[in-house]
């Protein structure tokens, strides 16, 4: 499903901020990619989301070869990968219901359906009481609650979670990690960066640790590596 | 696209408008007063362009012939000249019409006095051809080809009133296109301009948009549709003043000329608004167009 080759990134002459990396994550895994702060975790997923473009190595995501992918097939590949941020990156202005439907409006999905699926996405991350709420009306949680119904609601096989629970309190992370198990067990592809260690170490999922650039190491069901 | 699309695309373009209201007035406010610059310029152009069509129309070139010439010499001359490209009309002036012409003219207050030649005309041998071309600045060619025909004792023309129409009618025409490529230019930057900040003030939702897989097009045309409608509506305020303008003053200006006894015709409002009214809207729509175009392809790269 997501396959990463020896693949380098420098931004400028000097120290790579991803250095020769491997990673094979086949479909329906929940992986989790950690390492402190300037690890190069953000670097490896705008790769993949083909924000950046390597300077060496290949990267295969759902069988599209990045590196030949045309620039106008590149909304093609982001069809294919949800993403949720620390940040929400919910429109203010708009309510939930309207904030969910905007993911469906921009992929040109008939209203019909955007009817029908919207409110289906909200039920599943337990908001379908605030469709009419506005992002500065709802919690932490319940803003990242409508990003993920957002990043899920045009059904992409991959989700990518860039530290979800960075800006929510410890009993609000573990409800989004919750939620996120269950959509992996629906099938979809869960990667999700993070430096939560207490969320990592309960999890006891694939854990990626990455540091400088480098894979130091990838447990099957891992926990957090401390530094020191 | 979709036609949910498209009006998706117009829904968020008439939203950006309204949220970025100051700019998009200020832009409209400018499109506006380059179209009425615009349209002023073409309502004056045309207008001087008529006159001076009328005006090349009645500079008439006289052709006499020699005093012994024979019809069949004056209708070889008729024939050869109308076989000319820049052959406008031809009269043919009798000696009769001539001296009425000339007792109209200068024995007007006194007829007594003209009354000495009434059975001897003294332009019995000034029977004429009066041409008219409908190139005027292709008149010392023809006048050159006239003295040479076989019959033609003199031909008459004014040299300076054609130089002086055609430079007039070029000099009008070169100031109003330069003036109207500044405003031409002045308009896009604005709309550029306005379209930018529109940009900016979306950079969020447009970064979302683009990481939700939304197309190039889908993205850019809510921007579009922005450029194109304040440059529609930038069109429709100054055609409206310039309509209301233009009937007064030519009413006024046909009354002065009336008062003074002279005759002046001008193109009526429906003449110059046939042509300004698609010409300000494709000119607004496209500077518009242009203008957000121009800012799309600088500052969104999707």
């Amino acid at each position: 499903m997501i396959d990463l080759q020896d693949v380098s990134k420098s931004y400028a002459a000097g120290i790579p901020a991803v250095n020769n990396i491997n990673l094979h994550i086949d479909k329906g895994e929940f992986v989790f990619i950690v390492g402190d702060s300037g690890a190069g975790k953000s670097t490896i997923i705008k790769m993949m989301l083909k924000e950046l473009e390597p300077t060496s190595g290949k990267i295969v995501i759902n069988g599209k070869n990045l590196a030949r992918l045309k620039r106008r097939k590149v909304p093609m590949l982001r069809r294919d990968i949800g993403v949720v941020f620390q940040d929400f990156r919910l429109l203010k202005d708009r309510n939930v219901y309207e904030n969910v439907a905007f993911a469906q409006r921009v992929v040109e999905t008939p209203v019909k359906i955007i009817r029908r699926r919207v409110p289906a996405m909200l039920s599943m991350v337990g908001l379908a009481e605030k469709y009419r709420s506005y992002p500065k009306e709802l919690s932490g949680g319940e803003q990242q609650r409508v990003a993920l119904a957002r990043a899920l609601v045009n059904n992409p096989p991959i989700l990518l979670a860039d530290e979800p629970t960075g800006n929510l309190d410890p009993k609000n992370s573990w409800e989004i990690m919750k939620l996120l198990e269950e959509i992996n067990n629906r099938g979809t592809t869960v990667i999700v960066v993070t430096h939560n260690r207490e969320v990592v170490d309960a999890m006891q999922k694939r854990v990626v640790t990455i540091r400088k650039g480098v894979i130091v190491s990838d447990e099957r069901k891992g926990g957090y590596i401390y530094e020191d | 696209m979709k036609i949910s699309t498209i009006f998706y695309s117009l829904k968020q373009g008439f939203i950006n408008i309204k949220r970025n209201k100051l700019f998009s007035l200020a832009s409209v406010g400018t499109i506006a007063a380059c179209i009425f610059l615009i349209g002023l310029f073409y309502a004056v152009l045309a207008n001087l362009q008529y006159i001076v069509k009328s005006a090349e129309d009645n500079v008439a070139v006289v052709i006499f012939f020699d005093y012994e010439s024979t019809q069949e010499q004056k209708d070889a001359i008729e024939e050869s000249i109308k076989k000319r490209a820049e052959f406008g009309t031809l009269t043919y002036v009798s000696a009769e019409e001539a001296w009425e012409e000339y007792k109209e003219l200068y024995f007007k207050d006194a007829p007594e006095l003209a009354e000495g030649f009434k059975d001897d005309n003294p332009l019995a041998n000034s029977d004429s051809f009066r041409v008219t071309l409908n190139d005027i600045s292709m008149q010392d060619e023809f006048v050159d080809f006239v003295e040479d025909l076989e019959g033609v004792r003199k031909v008459n023309y004014s040299d300076t009133t054609a130089d002086t129409l055609e430079d007039f009618g070029k000099m009008v025409g070169f100031v109003s296109v330069a003036i109207i490529i500044i405003l031409l230019a002045v308009g896009i930057f604005l709309i550029s301009n306005t379209v930018m900040i529109g940009i900016a003030v979306r950079k969020e939702e447009i970064g979302i948009m683009k990481l939700m897989g939304a197309k190039d097009l889908f993205i850019r045309m809510p921007f579009m549709v922005e450029g194109v409608m304040i440059g529609i509506t930038g069109a429709a305020i100054p055609l409206l003043v310039l309509v209301m303008i233009y009937e007064r003053v030519i009413k006024s200006i046909l009354e002065q000329f009336a008062t003074v006894g002279s005759a002046m015709s001008l193109l009526s409002t429906g003449d110059v608004f046939a042509i300004l009214t698609p010409a300000a809207f494709i000119v607004g729509g496209g500077i518009g167009l242009i203008g957000s175009i121009i800012t799309i392809r600088k500052h969104l790269r999707v």
